[in-house]
């Protein structure tokens, strides 16, 4: 059993590499061909053009793009994502201050899309027809058709400017909390295991309305998998054993159905958090959001290509992660695919 | 003395193409330490009789008359909670397809324990400990090890014991066998039949056993109920049944199963194929349309009783 699942892990982090280093390539092509010349844009109000050839030169934009190429796989083999020409920071250093800002609030978002999608989905299953039926096949069809964004900016007019409910989309804390030291870089976590409560709450209440708008997105898929899988299981021979067996109905419902139908969720989940990952972008831009999102936005209209390279690197490297990690619990849960693996 | 008894059973399914009236005025019984065959092409209501038995209907099903009794019991008129205190407990039920009939994630163990705390309140530990005897009783070697094993760890012959140890588990009065040795090994098929002719007979249980093979219905059970497009049309007793069948589908049924010495130039296929279950107009005796003894009053007169003692023969023109 531990071998295998060893195996397992050893053969998905090889079949990630190829995938990575397509992205390094793919990303790395995409940003030169970005219209806009970023060394004209950081000469700014000095638009001699001697200053601007200086400009390119001290950023190796003069190089031959394959030459260019090999400085930054060479630095990305020694952990070096460059370096942002807006900040002047080391990306690596950008992103992993940022990083926990984007991952606290898509966490959120997904636990709030998955505690809400998951009993609705199993409801619809269980009583197909029902209002909780009804329920999936709206939000699956609302669900697609509202981008995060824009549901963002609705819940700030509503709870924000209207009912003067949720605090002032200033990021993750309003102007009166301080920080706590980071510890993890999850605020909500720091302050709990610092027991600053005040801060906790106040971390809490600007994440709402974000992960929320972010949420919303993420009802779809789950709640429409997991009715799909329930039904399925429900239907399924050793249901029908179970009840002939007279076992009690939330043990049928649970520990037989529910179990068996988790597993095509989990994949599903994963998928989901992945995409919100990249659909943050936007969300952190609209509540100005310290994420790796809006830092990679910023950087991209100002033609500094490292950050966005490193950006959609790191992308890269936590949906493998990501997979990963549902891969293992597959197989922790489901003990046919130890065999076969 | 009686111990199930369905009396006049008529069930119904709402489908999108119409109604399927699935069974009609179907009657059976069966006494303790009985085994009644049931036998019927597919689609004959032999599956239907035996889930209405358990109250296992599908939800567009709906029973439109008669009675089930079991025991002092009225099945159809009992709470589902009442219900489901009997299924498991007094009434039992085997499936085919052993392998899809177990929880694929769920160690065979754990699914017999389970039964055991449902129905008989036992702890953990002495489910745990029941479970490996209910394996060691269906003639499982080896039930410490296997009852830590899952389903796909386990063969067809092997998942099809685990069943009957998990409808045991109750010390039922009643066994519903719906096609048990389907999809099995011929060896591992006889295996099982012997399993569980001897366990009935040991715990003097009740047992339907449903099955399109008349020759295997008629090396395991008592008596035989021949079904047909959702009509019983005749129990007899086995023996009686192969040498003088009275009902002309009986007959044919009787004629097609192969036996030794006949050729496979000797088999006759029986003509036509079962009416439409969801037509208006079906006549009083639905095996009118491939009868060869037919009279004019067939499609209308209700099928009468036209048997002696012991035999029941719904024909108006047997043999």
């Amino acid at each position: 059993m531990r071998p295998s699942l060893l195996l397992i892990i050893g053969k998905r982090v090889l079949a990630a590499l190829p995938v990575l280093a397509g992205v390094v390539v793919v990303t790395f092509i995409l940003t030169r061909m970005l219209p806009g010349d970023p060394a004209a844009y950081f000469a700014g109000q000095v638009d001699s053009q001697a200053a601007i050839e200086e400009i390119r030169h001290a950023m190796g934009l003069d190089l031959p793009l394959p030459i260019q190429f090999l400085h930054y796989i060479t630095g990305l083999s020694q952990g070096d994502l460059g370096r942002s020409f807006s900040t002047g920071r080391p990306v690596l250093a950008e992103m992993l201050d940022r990083l926990p800002a984007s991952l606290e609030l898509v966490l959120v978002a997904v636990a709030f899309g998955a505690a809400l999608a998951v009993p609705l989905g199993v409801l619809a299953a269980v009583r197909q027809g029902g209002w909780a039926d009804q329920a999936v096949r709206v939000i699956t069809t609302a669900g697609v058709s509202l981008p995060a964004f824009f549901s963002g900016l609705m819940l700030i007019f509503l709870f924000y400017y209207l009912l003067e409910w949720a605090p002032s989309p200033v990021g993750r804390l309003d102007a009166f909390s301080e920080a706590p030291p980071r510890i993890t870089g999850f605020l909500l976590i720091d302050c709990a295991l610092l027991g600053d409560w005040e801060t906790w709450h106040a971390a809490a209440a600007q994440i709402v309305l974000p992960a929320l708008s972010l949420g919303l997105v993420t009802l779809a898929p789950i709640a429409r998998m997991t009715r799909g899988a329930m039904l399925a299981a429900l239907s399924s021979d050793f249901i029908r054993t179970a009840r002939a067996a007279g076992l009690p109905p939330r043990q049928v419902l649970w520990t037989y159905a529910f179990r068996n139908a988790v597993l095509p969720v989990l994949t599903t989940l994963g998928m989901v958090f992945s995409y919100s990952l990249g659909g943050a972008v936007l969300v952190e831009k609209v509540f100005s959001w310290p994420g790796v999102g809006s830092f990679a936005l910023d950087a991209l209209m100002q033609l500094d290509y490292a950050p966005v390279q490193g950006f959609v690197l790191v992308l890269g490297v936590l949906y493998v992660v990501l997979n990963l990690g549902v891969d293992i619990l597959l197989v922790l849960a489901d003990p046919r695919i130890r065999v076969e693996g | 003395m009686t111990l199930l008894d369905v009396d006049r059973l008529s069930v119904e399914f709402a489908t999108r193409a119409g109604t399927v009236r699935a069974l009609d005025q179907v009657s059976l019984s069966l006494t303790r330490g009985e085994i009644l065959g049931v036998v019927g092409e597919s689609g004959s209501g032999k599956s239907v009789t035996a889930y209405a038995v358990m109250r296992l209907l599908d939800p567009a099903a709906r029973i439109t008359g008669g009675r089930i009794g079991f025991e002092a019991q009225s099945l159809l008129d009992l709470p589902e909670r009442a219900m489901r205190e009997l299924r498991g407990n007094e009434l039992a039920m085997v499936f085919q397809s052993p392998r899809t009939a177990l929880n694929p994630i769920r160690t065979v163990g754990r699914q017999l324990a389970d039964v055991l705390t449902a129905h008989r309140g036992l702890g953990a530990r002495a489910a745990a400990e029941r479970a490996v005897a209910l394996l060691a009783e269906v003639r499982i070697p080896d039930p410490e090890r296997r009852a830590s094993a899952y389903p796909f760890e386990l063969s067809g012959g092997m998942c099809q014991r685990v069943m009957i140890a998990l409808a045991l588990a109750g010390r039922p009065r009643l066994l519903i066998a719906d096609e048990p040795t389907t999809g099995l090994d011929v060896t591992v098929q006889a295996a099982v039949l012997d399993l569980i002719a001897t366990l009935v007979r040991r715990d003097r249980m009740g047992c339907l056993f449903i099955t399109h093979d008349l020759l295997l219905a008629a090396e395991l059970c008592d008596r035989i109920a021949v079904m047909h497009a959702g009509q019983v049309v005749e129990v007899a007793s086995a023996a009686t049944l192969f040498a003088a069948p009275r009902h002309p589908y009986t007959a044919r049924l009787v004629a097609t199963a192969p036996r030794r010495g006949s050729s496979i130039a000797g088999l006759r296929p029986i003509p036509g194929s079962l009416p439409d279950l969801r037509a208006a107009d079906l006549p009083a005796c639905r095996y009118l349309a491939r009868c060869e003894r037919a009279l004019p009053h067939c499609a209308t007169t209700p099928l009468p009783d036209a048997g002696e003692e012991g035999h029941v023969l719904r024909c108006h023109n047997p043999l």
